[in-house]
């Protein structure tokens, strides 16, 4: 009965008149009736394990299931207000908008709907802020976005954001979550992962401090470039990070993957990341890690 | 000629009838000369017409022709003294990548690329010219040891993609690629790229930071291939032909979008018509670049290669002033 009522969606904001669209039956009708006691949006199913929570609840847990540690995927303005010093966040370079240079089918209706629905123009925030005191340059990838895919917006916004933090100096975190290079533009959404990278490669030579944080989803070309050249790379537990996608090595290979293929454990047992951080523990984590790299705090 | 392509179908018909024609004229000595010449400049206005007007469907055709020249084709005939190196020195030898040194017009260089095989036997062994992550950490420890030794590096592009394989994504795709593409940014001597065929996507890109990109006439260079963009935009992969229309993938349209320095003539019909020609065209566009990047110096290199990407991207700034 539960099952039916929530739907498959995650839903953890109160979307009014936003209803998923599917056929209603006899289970559905009753459920309607029962729903009207209950305020829309108040509860929430987690994808995994099932456990139902109050959303209230949910968000107090940092959006993690408290039956099965699910890390919720979190929006970029969540992310940035569970990281930073309160008030601390100053955004860089939100002026900037997609456009269609293919002319590809849809794409523009896309943008639009991507827009509505996340109160985002593109698919990172970035800027900058304080963790514990500390001054870092921020991006922080929303999946919501076109599934956080990276075009020329995204890869001009990181580029740029890489770029503050060389000339200011600061120690530069990012966190992606992105099914990759966006489609929609072509060879143009490629070459921004040379841009982003290229731009890495000045930082890193003036001897900062990059921590990439991988989260769920990070693939494609967004793992095969920035996302995977932090000094140090974390990942969240769970996180699906990988380059090719699950059914295309499939198909290739002829043969199931196991369960865990790509998680963030799986890359961990592989050598592939540094560190998996409990949501709970990512902000001290990372503030141990500034202070390991005797970055100044702010005022000091 | 055999590995004739479906839309090379009406030039095979006419070439047969020629040689019918000839056949039947010798064997009842009859002079049907009059005739054969119409049929051939027929042939010669039929050639124009298809292969003067290629859609990009036709050009990935080309580029995949199983006769196209690889990057060993290439090395061969643009490289004296050429001896490959092996190895990444951590995991194994990638046969889908080949490099090493030789000499260019008497200058020793670093040549890098992709390999494919001509047969099935030969694929299977080159993996299809898809690497793994040993083969771009190949690639990356020739081009450091080019860095270390001031000789100009060559890639040459041929690929599908980075392989899709359960092994690969364990010995980390994604890090080989992306530190291929921070390295290649950082690196003091001149990078000429040249997609000679398949420019599939980070695969490709993660050969392709250069301070001169250029693309062979029929090649393509694409985010994803025209099938995998069929399958998730119609879900359809029969809608390959489509997608390639849609994406935008070929020379003449990465040149009119600023991604490319030039384009590098291919004889008429593709590169694999005629191997030698393709290579002398191509040996003199590296010529030309080389002996402008061997002027600047190894800062100077860099900064042309930032500015080279820094400035892609299509966008618009809400304050007001369109940038590009």
């Amino acid at each position: 009965m539960f099952k039916d009522w929530f739907g498959k969606r995650k839903r953890y904001a109160t979307l009014p008149g936003v209803q998923p669209v599917r056929r209603e039956d006899a289970a559905d009708a009753a459920a309607r009736e029962e729903r009207r006691e209950i305020p829309e949006g108040l509860l929430i199913k987690c994808d995994r394990c099932g456990t139902i929570t109050y959303v209230k609840e949910l968000d107090k847990n940092l959006k993690v299931c408290r039956g099965c540690d699910y890390h919720f995927a979190l929006s970029a303005p969540e992310r940035i207000r569970i990281t930073l010093d309160e008030g601390s966040f100053v955004e860089y370079d939100a002026d900037l908008v997609s456009e269609d240079p293919l002319g590809f089918p849809g794409y523009p209706d896309k943008l639009a709907k991507s827009q509505a629905q996340s109160g985002l123009r593109e698919a990172v925030v970035t800027g900058e802020g304080t963790i514990d005191g500390f001054a870092v340059v921020i991006g922080v990838m929303d999946s919501r976005f076109i599934m956080g895919s990276m075009g020329s917006v995204v890869g001009e916004k990181i580029t740029r954001a890489i770029e503050r933090a060389t000339e200011k100096r600061l120690p530069l975190l990012l966190f992606s979550a992105s099914g990759g290079a966006r489609m929609q533009e072509g060879v143009l959404s490629l070459m921004q992962m040379a841009k982003t990278s290229a731009a890495l490669a000045r930082f890193h030579r003036e001897g900062l401090l990059f921590i990439s944080v991988l989260t769920n989803p990070t693939t494609g070309g967004v793992s095969a470039s920035f996302a995977s050249l932090g000094d140090i790379n974390i990942a969240e537990p769970g996180a699906l990070i990988g380059f090719a996608g699950r059914r295309i090595i499939e198909q290739t290979i002829r043969q199931k993957l196991p369960d865990d293929f790509q998680t963030a454990e799986f890359l961990l047992k592989h050598g592939q990341l540094d560190l998996v951080v409990h949501r709970k523990e990512m902000r001290a984590t990372l503030a141990k890690l500034l202070d390991l790299h005797q970055v100044r705090r702010v005022g000091s | 000629m055999s590995g004739e392509l479906p839309f090379e179908q009406p030039l095979v018909e006419l070439r047969r009838k020629i040689a019918e024609l000839r056949a039947f004229s010798e064997e009842k000595a009859l002079d049907l000369s009059q005739e054969i010449a119409r049929l051939e400049e027929k042939l010669r206005e039929l050639e124009q017409e298809i292969y003067g007007n290629l859609t990009p469907w036709q050009k990935v055709q080309i580029a995949r022709h199983p006769g196209r020249p690889t990057t060993l084709d290439f090395i061969e005939r643009l490289l004296d003294d050429f001896v490959e190196l092996h190895g990444d020195r951590v995991f194994g030898d990638d046969p889908a990548i080949v490099g090493g040194i030789g000499k260019f017009r008497g200058i020793p260089v670093t040549v890098v690329g992709h390999q494919k095989g001509k047969d099935t036997k030969e694929n299977i062994a080159r993996n299809f010219g898809m690497p793994h992550p040993e083969g771009y950490r190949k690639a990356l420890r020739l081009m450091q040891q080019a860095d270390k030794f001031g000789r100009p590096i060559l890639c040459f592009i041929n690929t599908p993609g980075a392989y899709p394989g359960m092994a690969a994504e364990e010995r980390g795709q994604s890090e080989a690629i992306a530190r291929n593409l921070r390295e290649m940014a950082a690196l003091r001597v001149p990078i000429i790229c040249v997609v000679t065929g398949e420019g599939g996507s980070g695969g490709a890109l993660a050969l392709g930071v250069g301070n001169r990109l250029y693309m062979l006439e029929n090649s393509f260079y694409s985010v994803i291939s025209p099938e995998g963009a069929a399958a998730l935009l119609w879900k359809d992969a029969s809608q390959a032909q489509r997608a390639a229309e849609t994406m935008k993938i070929t020379a003449q349209d990465l040149l009119e979008m600023g991604v490319i320095d030039g384009i590098i003539p291919e004889p008429m019909g593709g590169a694999h018509r005629d191997v030698d020609w393709t290579a002398q065209r191509l040996g003199e566009v590296i010529a030309k670049a080389l002996d402008e990047l061997m002027r600047l110096s190894p800062e100077e290199l860099i900064e042309d290669r930032y500015e080279k990407y820094r400035r892609l991207g299509v966008f618009t700034s809400l304050v007001g002033m369109a940038d590009r």
